[in-house]
């Protein structure tokens, strides 16, 4: 159960290895590498490309995405589907929907049930690491003892496989969009804990905490103002990677029958789910949404790396 | 590439050179295996386990596709139809109370272990389940037992239904009579089932040393329900090993059977639990059959030269109204106009396969009641919407749940045809809030204890009596229903005592236009559940009631 | 060493306590028992009633959790609701399966990955290295149930290389002793069963690799870049030293233990994958059951396979430090 939180703390680690040199400093040249970084700007421009869809996508939609208008046209049980014409540019869906229109709607779905989720796991996640860190950089004994009982149930939570967590959780729950939301989210928040309280106890050990510390600073404003600020940057990494998971999680959930309930609203996960039957007989209706999923998860996966090398001072080259 | 000089990549490279080989020599072996020869194996692919060997303790498609195979009833269906027809028993017949059933049993006989089949092993059997103990009485095992002849000897739980079943007696050895207390709508078709089929005494003898036992949280079937070996009955095949690891029951032809021998030597089942799964596996030619295509697929493997041959229909897909849940349903019109909303054919159109039918009463026409005289409700929405403002429900917003990761025969895809559905109901003004479950327990356990408003539900007949349809909804207040009708119980009730065949048919269609008069809930469609098979296969004669007798299968 | 396998594993005792507890609390917030699982749509609620009281899944809470430490006590997993059968006994079919695919995924990776991500390293910016990273990158990508389908659509349904589902061919009667399909045709002397187990595999575990591929690729990479860095290896070369022995002695060693560390932390994403890939490939492991126990609520089952899993954690990470130990000696085990 260990070796998965010793990654993690590493990160956490690596990230601090150079505040030496004041922070600012810090995020001055990561930037700079960042922008030298081609990953980095492919992901940036997918990333931006996404959440302009996201954004304008519904008013950018031909028809509407959720109205059955061409449903006599579409035979599923004949294997008789309409692919890409000239009224509709993707074709139509197996219940004779626009699937440009859902495309172009279902990426604010897939947008919000990816920041969401994240949100989720980061928000709980930090305010778990954060105690946790706080404890065992600042409480003493008892403090120690409250860190190894956090510690050891996220440990728990970071060995059990994510995705029958999410299932169980969704399962208990019943099957919502915020079920999905959650049962991703959940399967986060151990892994945003383990992070800031790593960083904290790194920065807990630094010398201008220990300074701060022998100038008689209150405890809890050491953690607001100097610890807190200075254990981001990783947090910031993990976020981005956490966005592209969470989308490729919820497409697995929507797979194994537990998306959202409602399938007239689009998501893509859901509609790659849907789609996976007649994968045979119109194999664009699946690769739509999927070449969609893929190419979201990639560009935050490729900002979040090329984040984390630009922040790696041994990963320099 | 300097780095592959290093012994270590250099002994890895070579691993998987050896790996490469020797799997493309297996794949090769495999072909040979599958495809060369004379042919002796035919594998047809389920979506499911059998839960046992015994069907005595089975409710369910899956066990029952093996076990029939493998054990005969006293009557039988004839092949490919639904007409009751002599089985084991070549002639029955009642007396006019309907309490004494008389057999005459088919001579010859014998069981796959060597016993001789007679009257007193009829007694047996019937005598076996009847004196069923324990967990054995819980219905999870004994359903179709308590279903048909009610409870046991000695009842072990008070809720527990009264036993029907009166005796049996060999009055000689080729003549069994079996009594029961009050006549039923269960019987003569009761004696088909597969549940009731007829084991081998000897192999009784054997089930009779062990129990099923209720340890812990479950129910754990008896050991020789669970493996070949003890399990002995008369058909056309005996079950000669079931290897669960590899989801996979073999059989092999029974020579001493007493009619037409199978004409293929082995016959395995095996389990691809989804419908593009099972497709594959035949397109790729591991198995030679499958049932419960999706209708999608029908015309394509039609198209690639595969067997599909249709069934009869034998089932009925409904929209189920729970009034108790939302008091709009209450309102005749409002359930009026749920009925106009919805637009059965385009159901059948887009979504069931070929020989589907839309619905106008709670059973599909093929079953003896069926009434071409109920009153029906045509794809209307402006009757719809008028209907609605009738009874002041014009903001009607209503739940409506479907089940999510399943299929049944009757309901091929239950999400789309949810999908449509609501876009129906919302055309004609309601706002429909979506739920969806998973099948077991969620969803089976909500609609059965009546939370939810409307709900998508099904069922496929066990043999030909209206009573098996009409009966299991409308005999009674039932919480899946949450109404009060005593016009429709008694017409139900009183339908099911006739005891003259021709009356009780006409009793069953008097019944069903009162139903459809009060419209409890919306009948939607009838669905042929598709199998197909590959195309060196000759395949057997489709059964409406799904009991296809795969020994009349052979290869071309 | 046997002490310390005793403690990690006394270790888990409260921790594995504490999830059991938490496990049986969530799960039985909702009601519902075998019943209608067995009986579909012929169940009426008085016989779901019925059957769970005769099961006593109708009692409260903590009788239930009561009754089911004792039967832990007395080392019986219970019952599965589901199929009716010795948990024990369902693990004993199922395990054995998802182990072999994992190990199989986790071969791919190793033997296709370090070789690669050692390359991309030397020829940093080189197309291989290009290749590679952008490669990983779209395998993390890929959804893994999109990827199965797809490798089962082209190569056992269109060009029929491989079989389209299960574990072993139909008629394969092979002997069952350990349970692992491709050791069992080896132990027997049953080469075509052990070969048509391995030939089963293959899909799946390709689909199953490629998560863990590009984790492996990129790990290896990334150290082998460090450690191309540092100066024992750059004074190791400039004092003339046979570049090979430099490479494999030094680099390659450094750079693996990153590495193994990514294997041993490897295998909860791959039991995530495999409740996929299993459900693909109708492959009748451990994966696809534990997701249909969740659906079915068979507590039985789950809480055996929780037992189990922390098991099999432990024993993979002690596993995972004996491999450091023996790469690094200066780490040891304590």
């Amino acid at each position: 159960m260990t070796k998965k939180a010793d990654k993690i703390d590493r990160l956490a680690e690596l990230m601090q290895t150079s505040e030496v040199t004041s922070g600012a400093s810090l995020w001055r040249e990561a930037m700079r590498r960042l922008k030298a970084s081609k990953m980095a700007i492919i992901g940036a421009v997918i990333i931006a490309l996404f959440v302009l869809l996201a954004i304008i996508g519904p008013w950018l939609a031909p028809h509407s995405p959720s109205a059955q208008t061409w449903r006599g046209e579409v035979f599923a049980n004949k294997g008789q589907f309409v692919g890409a014409r000239g009224e509709n540019w993707f074709g139509l869906d197996h219940l004779g929907r626009d699937m440009f229109s859902r495309i172009l709607v279902g990426a604010r779905q897939t947008l919000m049930v990816g920041v969401v989720s994240m949100l989720i796991g980061l928000i709980v996640g930090a305010l778990v690491g954060v105690l946790s860190g706080a404890a065992a950089t600042l409480g003493g004994r008892t403090g120690e003892r409250v860190d190894t009982v956090i510690m050891r149930f996220t440990d728990i939570m970071l060995s059990l496989p994510s995705l029958l967590l999410a299932v169980s959780i969704a399962a208990v729950m019943g099957q919502s969009l915020t079920t999905v939301m959650i049962a991703v989210g959940v399967v986060q928040i151990p892994i945003f804990a383990r992070l800031l309280r790593g960083s904290m106890l790194v920065q807990g050990s630094s010398d201008y905490v220990l300074a701060a510390k022998a100038l008689g600073i209150r405890k809890k404003r050491i953690v607001l103002t100097q610890i807190l600020p200075n254990s981001l940057s990783p947090v910031i990494v993990q976020a981005t990677l956490s966005l592209a998971t969470a989308i490729i999680e919820a497409a697995a959930l929507s797979y194994l029958g537990l998306g959202n309930p409602d399938p007239a609203i689009p998501e893509w996960g859901v509609m790659l789910a849907q789609a996976e039957r007649f994968f045979d007989n119109e194999p664009m209706m699946a690769a739509y949404p999927a070449i969609g999923i893929i190419i979201t998860a990639l560009g935050f996966t490729l900002l979040g790396e090329a984040m984390r090398e630009a922040l790696d001072p041994k990963l320099r080259g | 590439m300097r780095i592959f000089k290093s012994g270590a990549v250099r002994a890895i490279t070579a691993a998987v050179a050896v790996g490469l080989i020797a799997t493309g020599c297996a794949s090769e072996r495999g072909k040979d295996g599958d495809k060369g020869g004379d042919k002796d194996t035919f594998v047809f692919a389920g979506a499911g386990d059998p839960g046992s060997l015994d069907p005595a303790l089975a409710s369910d498609g899956e066990t029952f596709r093996v076990t029939r195979q493998a054990f005969e009833a006293l009557l039988e269906h004839e092949s490919g139809g639904s007409k009751l027809v002599g089985g084991l028993a070549e002639k029955w017949s009642s007396d006019p109370a309907g309490k004494v059933w008389t057999f005459n049993l088919r001579k010859g006989v014998k069981f796959h272990d060597g016993e001789a089949f007679n009257a007193a092993a009829v007694c047996a059997n019937y005598d076996h389940w009847f004196n069923w103990k324990g967990t054995y009485q819980s219905s999870a095992v004994s359903y179709y037992w308590q279903t048909i002849m009610g409870g046991f000897a000695k009842n072990e739980d008070k809720e527990a239904p009264k036993p029907n079943y009166k005796s049996c007696t060999a009055k000689d050895e080729n003549t069994a009579v079996i009594e029961v207390n009050e006549p039923s709508a269960n019987l003569p078709g009761g004696f088909s089932l597969q549940a009731l089929a007829i084991h081998s005494p000897k192999a009784l003898k054997e089930y009779a040393k062990q129990d099923a036992t209720a340890k812990g949280d479950a129910i754990t079937y008896p050991k020789y329900s669970q493996e070949a070996g003890t399990v002995a009955g008369t058909g056309p095949y005996k079950i000669t090993k079931w290897n669960k690891g590899n989801k996979e029951v073999t059989l092999e032809r029974f020579d001493d059977y007493w009619g037409e021998k199978a004409k293929v030597k082995n016959l395995v089942f095996r389990t691809i639990d989804t419908e593009a799964g099972r497709r594959q596996a035949l397109q790729a030619g591991d198995i030679d059959g499958y049932d419960l295509v999706a209708p999608a697929d029908v015309k394509t493997l039609e198209k690639e030269g595969y067997e599909v041959p249709t069934r009869d229909v034998f089932n009925i897909f409904y929209v189920g109204m729970t009034q108790s849940k939302n008091p709009a349903l209450k309102k005749l019109e409002v359930r009026q106009a749920i009925s106009h909303a919805i637009d059965r054919e385009g159901i059948v159109k887009t979504q069931l396969p070929e020989g589907g039918k839309a619905a106008t009463q709670f059973m599909p026409d093929t079953v003896a009641g069926f009434s071409d005289k109920v009153k029906t409700y045509p794809f209307d929405t402006n009757k719809a919407k008028e209907l609605l403002k009738k009874a002041g429900e014009e903001k009607l917003k209503i739940e409506f749940c479907y089940p999510t990761e399943v299929t049944r025969p009757y309901m091929p895809a239950p999400q789309d045809m949810f999908e449509r559905m609501k876009a129906d109901l919302e055309k004609a003004g309601i706002t429909v809030v979506p739920k969806a479950m998973k099948w077991a327990p969620d969803y089976l356990d909500a609609t059965e204890a009546g939370s939810c408003a409307l709900h998508m539900l099904g069922w496929t007949g066990d043999f030909n009596d209206g009573y098996n349809f009409i009966g299991t909804w409308f005999a009674g207040p039932d919480k899946q229903w949450g109404f009060d009708d005593k016009k429709v119980f008694d017409s139900v009730n009183a339908a099911s005592k006739v005891t003259d065949p021709a009356g009780r048919v006409e009793a069953y269609k008097k019944a069903n236009e009162t139903i459809m008069e009060y419209v409890p809930g919306v009948p939607i469609s009838a669905s042929p559940p598709a199998i197909a098979f590959a195309k060196n296969v000759n395949p057997p004669k489709v059964s409406p009631l799904t009991q296809e007798n795969f020994a009349e299968v052979s290869f071309k | 060493m046997l002490r310390l396998v005793v403690r990690r594993l006394l270790q888990l005792i409260p921790t594995l306590l504490g999830l059991s507890v938490l496990l049986f609390l969530w799960l039985n917030r909702l009601p519902g028992g075998p019943a209608s699982a067995i009986l579909g749509e012929r169940a009426t609620e008085a016989e779901v009633a019925r059957i769970n009281r005769a099961l006593g899944l109708d009692q409260p809470v903590y009788v239930q959790y009561w009754r089911f430490l004792k039967r832990i006590f007395e080392l019986d997993l219970g019952t599965s609701t589901q199929t009716g059968q010795p948990v024990w006994d369902e693990f004993a079919t199922r395990f054995p399966a998802t182990v072999e695919l994992s190990i199989v995924a986790i071969l791919i990776a190793i033997v296709v990955g370090i070789p690669m991500g050692y390359l991309a390293a030397k020829r940093r910016g080189g197309w291989l290295d290009v290749g590679a990273v952008s490669g990983s990158l779209i395998g993390i990508c890929i959804p893994v149930f999109f990827l199965a389908l797809i490798l089962k659509g082209i190569f056992a349904v269109q060009l029929q290389m491989f079989p389209s589902y299960g574990r072993l061919d139909t008629g394969m009667d092979a002997t069952d002793i350990t349970g692992f399909a491709v050791l069992d045709g080896l132990l027997t002397g049953e080469l075509d069963a052990s070969l048509d187990a391995m030939h089963h595999l293959i899909l799946p575990a390709i689909a199953l690799s490629s998560i863990p591929l590009a984790v492996i690729v990129r790990m290896t990479r990334a150290s082998v870049l460090e450690v191309l860095g540092e100066d024992y290896v750059r004074t190791a070369e400039s004092k003339g030293l046979d570049k090979r022995v430099v490479r494999g002695r030094h680099v390659l060693r450094n750079a693996l233990l990153p590495v193994v560390t990514a294997v041993g932390l490897l295998t909860g994403s791959l039991l995530s994958g495999a409740v996929l890939t299993e459900s693909v490939f109708s492959f009748n492991g451990i994966g696809n059951f534990i997701r249909t126990s969740i659906d079915a609520r068979d507590y039985p089952v789950l809480v055996g396979f929780i037992l189990f899993i922390a098991m099999v954690y432990v024993l993979i990470n002690l596993l995972v430090d004996l491999a450091y130990s023996l790469i690094d000696p200066r780490v040891r085990v304590h």
